[in-house]
């Protein structure tokens, strides 16, 4: 027999006898495989998508977007006209204009805060609008409007009712089912009201101050590249804050970012699979342990250690590539769900089809953890020796650390950063995800080896018996606590640093049960209408604070350099976030309408941490440069900026220069739903600049609020006035969506991390049996058996429970302090709940694979010794 | 001290329902020795676990220390072995993750003793395994765990005391050190002995010896 042929047939012989504990190894792998195949073959469905409705989610070749309408603007204007030159007949182009405004139900009461969206005849260009009943987009210019479903179960009204939108009546003609290239997380903050563009004027719903975005939607002829147009025209249309889109812009932004999403919800799923190399892991070094004997008969037959690790590595092979192969089946079937998972982040329809490269990814994946995660303890059989045929001691021997192991460890943390690489597609963050698992991981060892150490250590006497000896398992020889501790722990540190995170972030903006804080917030009020919104809050025995002027303004001159000269540099970047050129301050912040207000006294959320908040006296008029107003900056703006205390910025309010020099820096708390600011000027120098106004008020229900609305909506149109309970709810639910998605990922983890655990428990489960099965011999009854696996399993459970708690506390903390910039709080009563239900698991799996020690009589257990 | 009247017993092997013991009938005094002897097979490990509560008889009863086990329930006979019987194992059956020490401990502390230590160590004294009482049993050779199995099964003080083949895993040196210990705290505590054996020397030690073949009594000297 060839050496090969003998390898393979030992393979074959050994993992058909222990093929039950070789399950474990696959089943190990399969949960990490099939999420990690759902995402990436989901993620490629959707690029599929995008790219074919690429036109749809547009609705036209080109789109023009601004604050002011684009006939306004002269680069605009004049862009159309040659477009129009050109193109003549074939150049069509619709105007739309979207903002938020109260609609009210005039026969219910009802009214709620909606999105409105005024549209020209034609548009959408490409797509369909799909409503209820069928084909009534076009009705929509003969008056009426179409309307979210949502809104009429929120006001009462039914398709046919009168809806009123500030001082205008229109009749509901039907409901929408979908728009392309909306996105359903938009609804959560308001439904969406459709009315042609002639129909706005006689709402008076937009005024001075008011803040709405207009769109200019161009179809063109196929003579005419939108690529070009916009190529050519983007320096001279940005410069006047007008962004370009195209269906390439479109379809490239929502790629990266869709596949950004697919990656990082990919890579929840690759920290289940290593989770799961865990359990390969262990599994492969509880059956090694086993095959000792086996080992030492065969060494001492002949066979070398070389043919030996051969045998058993193929039988880890084989048992990844089953189990890669069956968690692939399971992540083509989980992909059916992912639709359900992300749909409120999806502008589009997808089409769920297995990818065949996710699929082969998934299982090279799942292939190759099983195998660097197997060969750390299969090394372990080099050096089993034949002696053991004669005698073996329990206690294993301690591996010695040779060039191989060594070279095991390295291939090891390669191919996890390697795999985090592929994931998401940059070193850095696969660095970044080894380092940080890695680090949970070791805490996490370090924990359950601290347990071990105190279970011996602290278990006093005088505890009961049976306590002390279910505690004692915890460190006594053959225990399992590091392997459960590990599984369990990262599983539950994933989801409890979730729900810390989310509780952190949802707090700050909770306002129904803060009675102090204002629910309802009323802005857009022109000075003249002061009066009325008064004699509605008092009609209510409302108390409003006072009322804080909105001025709206943008930069002129920075620090002497005027505006054009900025934004020369900058060519291409005009997201939040991206610098302009010439590492100058990113063009956002440039292009941005300031909403700016003046006020002698701090807000409550807000704090100097540079500089000084107004004295009193004299703060400059700002007439001139030389006389300059004091004003007070955002601190990470003055960053972003590149300003600092003593620096001139001049502002443009309404054509007026107004010159200001800065005086202080402030951290703002955002989160707090109040008037927040980036500039405040001195009280003074814009007194009488074109304002609108805005105010607070604490209302005690949401039927008051809701009467309020109401009257505001009647008696003052362009005014709004929103509920800030339901912005909480709709903040609660976006969030609530997105963890939802990240949280359905983790879960893997945690079934990984049960699969670890049952693989784990029925390591030692025949050990138990056994001493069960001793104990009731020498006198035990059943119930003091069960007391101890309990204790056992308890303990086993609250320790993981209590790491993944501390650890996500840590992880929570950080998240809170450097990313959301929020105030810390534990959220003890989920981090119980989850601890419980972790206790709860490992409890019912350990003493499910126990049973048999209470059922058994003691005879029969002893005579099969 | 120990009555087994018409015991029965059947099982099923196989898919076949085997019968291991056929109508036992016998007593044993307080403070005797027997023996229980046969060929492999003829049903003496089957007859001591019954005879101990470890299992039920298809048929019959056994009255041990004057308590019927029959009526009593899995718990009640549990609670009963740990008051008043002792055990030994050919295989010794001490729990491998406990050390000596504690394995002695434990029928003690699951009585709800307060000197459960000094007890097990006055006890591996008495064996000669004080300085081994720190160690798992898979440190210790065979007879050095079957040794500490005898200061187990001594700990409660138990009226009768079991033991299946105490000596079949031992050389001929500790099978003698085992009997020796076995017998001297036998005398001392006063304690029922019932011995399973296939050694017609050991078996010889004991006051009254009861043949079995094929799961039936062939002899019952000594009586």
């Amino acid at each position: 027999m060839t050496s090969a042929g003998f390898v393979r047939r030992l393979a074959w012989r050994q993992a058909h006898a222990a093929r039950r504990r070789l399950m474990l190894l696959t089943a190990s792998v399969v949960a990490g495989v099939g999420a990690l195949v759902a995402v990436n073959s989901f993620t490629r469905n959707l690029t599929v998508a995008v790219a074919e409705q690429a036109k749809d989610l547009l609705g036209a070749d080109l789109s023009l977007g601004s604050r002011s309408p684009t006939d306004d603007i002269k680069p605009a204007r004049r862009l159309l006209d040659s477009l129009r030159r050109v193109g003549g007949g074939a150049v069509h182009v619709a105007s739309s204009a979207s903002f938020a405004a109260m609609a009210y139900h005039p026969s219910s009461g009802g009214a709620r805060l909606v999105q409105v969206r005024t549209v020209d005849p034609g548009w959408p260009y490409y797509g369909t609008m799909t409503t209820s009943p069928a084909r009534i987009w076009s009705g929509l210019q003969a008056g009426g409007v179409i309307v979210d479903p949502s809104l009429l179960t929120a006001i009462g009204a039914k398709v046919g009712d009168t809806l009123g939108l500030g001082e205008g009546r229109f009749r509901i003609l039907g409901t929408v089912i979908n728009v392309p290239g909306d996105v359903g997380l938009q609804m959560a903050f308001g439904a969406r009201v459709f009315i042609s563009t002639t129909s706005l004027p006689g709402t008076k719903l937009l005024a001075f101050g008011s803040r709405a975005q207009y769109e200019t939607f161009i179809q063109l002829p196929p003579t005419i590249d939108a690529q070009a147009v916009a190529r050519a025209n983007g320096g001279v249309l940005r410069a006047e804050r007008i962004s370009v889109h195209t269906i390439a812009d479109d379809r490239d932004n929502l790629t990266r970012g869709l596949i950004r999403l697919g990656n990082y919800l990919g890579l929840v799923a690759l920290a289940a699979l290593l989770l799961g190399g865990l359990g390969v892991a262990s599994a492969v070094h509880v059956f090694i342990r086993q095959q000792l004997d086996s080992i030492a008969v065969l060494r001492c037959l002949g066979a070398t250690s070389g043919q030996i690790f051969a045998a058993n590595l193929l039988q880890a092979l084989a048992m990844g590539l089953l189990g890669s192969v069956l968690g692939a089946l399971l992540g083509v079937g989980l992909q059916q769900l992912m639709p359900h998972v992300v749909h409120d982040f999806l502008p589009l329809n997808v089409r769920v089809l297995p990818s065949p490269h996710a699929i082969l990814v998934g299982i090279g994946s799942g292939l190759w953890t099983a195998t660097v995660f197997a060969l750390l303890p299969l090394l372990g059989v080099r050096t089993a020796p034949p002696l053991a045929t004669l005698r073996r001691a329990t206690d294993p021997v301690r591996a010695r650390w040779d060039r191989l192991r060594v070279a095991a460890v390295l291939v090891l943390i390669a191919s996890v950063v390697g795999l985090a690489t592929l994931q998401v597609g940059s070193l850095v963050h696969g660095v970044a995800f080894a380092v940080g698992s890695g680090s949970a991981l070791f805490v996490l060892w370090l924990t359950s080896l601290a347990l071990i150490r105190s279970a011996r250590r602290w278990t006093p006497e005088s505890w009961p018996y049976l306590l002390r000896q279910g505690l004692a398992n915890l460190h006594r020889p053959a225990n399992q606590t590091i392997t459960v501790v590990l599984a369990l722990g990262f599983g539950a540190f994933i989801l409890t640093t979730l729900f810390t995170a989310q509780q952190n972030l949802l707090r700050t903006i909770r306002v129904e049960d803060v009675a102090a804080r204002p629910n309802l917030v009323l802005f857009d009020i022109q000075t003249e209408q002061q009066p009325v919104i008064d004699s509605v809050l008092t009609a209510e025995h409302l108390q409003r604070a006072e009322y804080t002027a909105i001025v709206p303004m943008r930069i002129r001159e920075l620090k002497g350099q005027a505006l054009a000269d900025l934004l020369a540099k900058d060519t291409v970047g005009h997201r939040r976030g991206e610098r302009g050129g010439a590492g100058g301050p990113p063009s956002w912040t440039l292009r941005r309408e300031f909403r700016s207000t003046y006020r002698g006294d701090k807000g409550p959320g807000e704090r100097v941490t540079v500089g000084h908040w107004f004295g009193s006296g004299a703060h400059g008029s700002g007439k001139s440069a030389s006389d300059p107003v004091e004003i007070s900056v955002e601190a990470d703006l003055a960053k972003d900026l590149g300003v600092g205390i003593g620096d001139p910025i001049t502002w443009d309010v309404q054509g007026v220069p107004v010159y200001s020099r800065i005086t202080s820096l402030r951290e703002v708390n955002w989160a707090r739903f109040e008037p927040n600011f980036f500039v405040v000027f001195a009280p003074g120098a814009l007194d009488h600049a074109p304002q609108s106004w805005v105010t607070m008020v604490r209302a005690p229900d949401a039927m008051v609020r809701g009467r309020v609305q109401r009257e505001v909506a009647e008696h003052a149109a362009n005014v709004t006035a929103i509920d800030l309970g339901e912005i909480q709810h709709a903040i609660e639910s976006v969030v609530d969506r997105i963890v939802m998605a990240i949280r359905f990922m983790a879960l893997f983890s945690l079934i990984t991390g049960t699969i670890v655990l049952i693989g784990a428990i029925a390591t030692s489960r025949w050990q138990r049996i056994r001493e069960g099965t001793l104990l009731r011999t020498l006198g035990a009854t059943r119930g003091q058996v069960l007391t101890i696996l309990c204790t056992e399993y308890a303990a086993l459970g609250l320790a993981a429970s209590i790491v993944a708690s501390i650890l996500a506390g840590g992880a929570g903390w950080a998240l809170a302090r450097w990313i959301f910039n929020v105030h810390f709080v534990l959220p003890l009563a989920s981090m119980a709940t989850l601890a419980v239900g972790l206790v709860a698991l490992t409890t019912t799996v350990g003493l499910w694979n126990s049973l048999e020690v209470l059922n058994k009589p003691p005879l029969e257990v002893l005579r099969a010794e | 001290m120990l009555a087994c009247e018409s015991l029965h017993h059947e099982y099923l092997s196989g898919g076949k329902q085997l019968t291991v013991l056929k109508d036992i009938t016998f007593q044993l005094e307080a403070g005797g020795f027997l023996a229980i002897i046969g060929p492999s097979g003829s049903g003496k490990t089957t007859l001591l676990g019954l005879l101990a509560g470890l299992d039920r008889p298809t048929a019959g009863r056994v009255v041990l220390d004057g308590v019927d086990l029959g009526p009593l329930d899995e718990d009640a006979r549990a609670r009963f072995r740990r008051q008043r019987v002792g055990f030994v194992f050919q295989s010794f059956q001490l729990i491998p993750t406990l050390t000596a020490r504690e394995n002695v401990q434990v029928p003690l502390e699951l009585a709800g003793s307060n000197d459960a230590g000094p007890r097990a160590d006055e006890l591996l004294h008495r064996v000669g395994l004080s300085e081994r009482s720190h160690h798992y049993p898979s440190q210790l050779s065979g007879g050095e765990q079957q040794r500490v199995a005898v200061a187990r099964a001594f700990s409660t003080r138990p009226r009768i005391l079991f033991a299946d083949e105490p000596t079949g895993n031992l050389d001929a040196a500790n099978g003698a050190i085992v009997i020796e210990t076995m017998t001297a705290l036998n005398v001392e505590y006063g304690t029922t002995l019932v011995l399973v054996t296939h050694e017609p020397d050991l078996a010889a030690l004991a006051r009254r010896t009861i043949r079995l073949a094929d799961g039936a009594v062939v002899s019952d000297t000594g009586r």
